[in-house]
């Protein structure tokens, strides 16, 4: 369904303009020599999305390097450290579209050393691409992906068995890693996964499907991330807008920020918190067009019935299902620098739109965490926060830990309630 | 719609409230946020989008043009329109200045793209901008799809890739210290396809130069320059009228211009979907220098 073009008035466009595709946004994790870059390149490759001159550079690139064939990894390995340590250091982004769907792609390393780099792309992603050596079968690396995706609560998971070439396309291989896979999967709480064999190197069941794996019943790799259901909001789930910034013009204040759940309209009563103040709202404006509703995640300025005391940080709410209002915090945790987080450090916590201070109380019965730990954590905050779980929302139930002498971002934290 | 299950924003619409969402955090995170304004299409967007963030209040920033002296005069007519249309305050840096006083030596090449960096750092110090727009896009260059949304740097600017910090969800960190800044990427996410998408959606007013028309130009290393007072032709070079438009705004003398007969925009859209080069591989001689030639301006502090 497409609701914006009564919303946002997005009409009147011709239908070059895509205002109906929508995005999707997902991951890859694979381990070294999974062949990740070439199921990368092959999808970017046969869904027409590189261009001559990029070819050309990567062709350009391959020769100095003494090699006779492109090597599609060029393409998304951009940095000079990258290209010369033939290995992939930070997440990059690589951007195609195909007549149904547009896509963002998270590529991110797989050393074990980078797992922060998973954490990061797949923290927006509601697809990850978790991809094994069917020569493999599940290896530490895979465990450890999966786990990423099911503590960052990946909507999707695809698990993609690549090399099938090598086993001879064989059903039983694939078989036994999917089962394996998913004996591992239900005991990390993934509550699903779609298992695709492929071959990244050869193309088979990659854009097309195979004919070389009659055995195999499901969609090609492209043909599942066309058709997988995403980006779709629930309008009915409680109302959460943190503010942003409070717009001033003459006599009128409005709250701006982005409606990251649920819906608003005017007339609807909201909370605020950490206050507890309740007000109407009077007017919802859309980036220059008065609307009667808003609905996650459109970008909004509101109006309320009276002058409120509310400034960034706050969060207004509609709805019985209140977040709770807490000064102790309880997580799931990815640490991603490299110096450790030990209890009793002094801390700050980003959540939503407001940073407060905290000290770390408890570790899960861990004196420290380490870079690419995952773990528990307990905060003690110096102000309330208005937290959901996680599991309830990937927005108003995530938050950072940030080093308050540098600034640098330590931990990224999972709401428990 | 049909109630109560679900909804979901169109690309654009997604592209505008999460570049929308950057804006309305760099005003509320910081004090002196500039951003960076060349009259090319993607920093147009992006002034537009700020317009739209802060409505009806005015934008609660300035503009900043580093100008490298050899400019279009199309585009600096529509810069100082746009300035005054909308009451903006427009600092300058400018690299002829650093030329003039022996600070900065012209290059053989006569390219002043690469010059821009200095002017660019310490007129960013000396104003004590904290917080730098920049309209650069992953989808443009491959050190570009490894940066983040919000780029600390440091007081000489640099850009460190391999000490970035993690981004994660749509929490963007931008803590500093004194004399650091953070470059802040709105359109992080947008393809070139996406920007004109969007510029035909909201009818955004652009230079002339981006739609075909025909101009004096000279092949200079497989590209289509304007012939001019920055030093183009050389001998050698022959000027000839040619039906063109430009992909990209830069510098004059490192910025080719492709043949085209996309008057329009609609007709722009649609040379963009068949065309089967980068933009900057179109247009950019500065990129060609060697494979990671934007890599290695991004770490002295280029935007």
């Amino acid at each position: 369904m497409n609701a914006s073009t009564s919303t946002t008035g997005t009409t009147g466009t011709t239908g070059m303009s895509g205002a109906t595709i929508d995005t999707l946004r997902f991951a890859t994790a694979g381990s070294v020599d999974d062949g990740k870059s070439t199921l990368v390149g092959r999808l970017l490759h046969d869904s027409k999305s590189i261009l001559t001159d990029q070819l050309e550079a990567v062709a350009h690139a391959s020769r100095n390097r003494g090699q006779d064939t492109p090597d599609l990894a060029l393409l998304t390995d951009g940095l000079r450290a990258e290209r010369e340590q033939g290995i992939t250091i930070d997440v990059a982004y690589r951007y195609f579209a195909t007549p149904k769907r547009r896509f963002i792609l998270a590529d991110t390393p797989g050393h074990v050393q980078y797992t922060r780099n998973m954490v990061t792309g797949a923290s927006t992603a509601e697809l990850a691409i978790v991809l094994i050596d069917a020569r493999n079968g599940v290896v530490e690396q895979t465990r450890r992906h999966a786990a990423v995706a099911a503590l960052l609560r990946v909507p999707h998971v695809v698990l993609a068995v690549n090399k099938m070439d090598l086993v001879g396309y064989e059903e039983k291989d694939f078989q036994r890693i999917v089962e394996d896979f998913a004996g591992h999967a239900a005991e990390l709480g993934l509550p699903g996964f779609t298992p695709i064999p492929v071959s990244a190197l050869v193309g088979d069941n990659v854009v097309e499907r195979s004919a070389r794996m009659d055995w195999y019943r499901g969609p090609s790799l492209l043909d599942f991330l066309e058709n997988v259901p995403v980006g779709t909001q629930k309008v009915d789930a409680p109302a959460r807008f943190p503010v942003q910034y409070v717009i001033r013009h003459g006599e009128l204040r409005s709250y701006a920020g982005q409606l990251v759940s649920g819906s608003l309209r005017v007339g609807d009563r909201v909370t605020v918190h950490p206050s507890g103040a309740s007000s109407e709202i009077t007017g919802i404006d859309l980036l220059g067009t008065e609307s009667e509703v808003a609905f996650a995640p459109q970008s909004i300025a509101v109006r309320l019935a009276d002058q409120r005391d509310i400034s960034r940080g706050d969060m207004l709410t509609t709805g019985v299902e209140v977040p709770a209002l807490t000064q102790e915090v309880r997580a799931a945790v990815c640490h991603l620098a490299d110096r450790p987080l030990r209890v009793g450090d002094r801390v700050l916590v980003r959540h939503t739109t407001r940073t407060v201070k905290a000290i770390v109380k408890d570790l899960g019965g861990a004196s420290e965490l380490r870079a690419n730990d995952l773990g528990r954590i307990g905060l003690r905050t110096a102000e309330p926060l208005a937290l959901d779980d996680y599991a309830v929302s990937r927005r108003t139930g995530a938050f950072i830990v940030i080093d308050p002498a540098d600034g640098a971002t330590l931990t990224a934290g999972m709401v428990e309630l | 719609m049909s109630a109560a299950q679900g909804f979901s924003l169109s690309h654009l619409d997604a592209l505008e409230s999460e570049a929308v969402h950057i804006f309305r955090e760099v005003a509320g995170e910081f004090e002196r946020p500039v951003i960076l304004f060349s009259g090319g299409k993607d920093s147009i967007v992006m002034l537009h989008l700020a317009l739209k963030a802060f409505a009806p209040a005015p934008i609660p920033f300035s503009l900043l043009h580093v100008d490298t002296g050899h400019n279009f005069p199309e585009v600096l007519e529509y810069r100082d329109r746009t300035v005054e249309l909308y009451g903006l305050r427009l600092h300058m840096a400018s690299v002829q200045d650093y030329i003039d006083r022996g600070v900065l030596r012209e290059r053989p090449d006569g390219t002043r793209n690469p010059l821009q960096t200095l002017p660019l750092t310490e007129k960013i110090q000396h104003e004590k901008f904290d917080a730098v727009f920049g309209g650069g896009r992953r989808d443009e260059e491959k050190a570009r799809a490894k940066e983040r949304v919000f780029s600390l740097r440091d007081e000489f600017s640099q850009w460190d890739p391999r000490r970035q910090r993690p981004e994660l969800w749509n929490l963007y960190n931008g803590r500093h210290a004194p004399g650091e800044h953070v470059r802040v990427f709105p359109l992080s996410n947008w393809t070139e396809l996406d920007v004109w998408q969007y510029i035909a959606r909201e009818r955004i007013e652009l230079p002339d130069i981006y739609f075909a028309h025909y101009r004096e130009v000279f092949n200079h290393g497989g590209m289509w320059l304007t012939a001019g007072g920055w030093g183009g032709p050389k001998s050698g070079e022959s000027v000839e009228k040619r039906q063109v438009r430009y992909r990209t705004v830069g510098d004059m003398s490192c910025t080719g211009a492709v043949d085209s007969d996309a008057d329009g925009i609609e007709k722009v859209i649609a040379e963009i979907a068949a065309s089967r080069l980068t933009e900057r591989g179109a247009t950019r001689a500065d990129d060609k220098m060697s494979e990671a030639a934007m890599e290695d301006r991004k770490r002295e502090g280029y935007f």
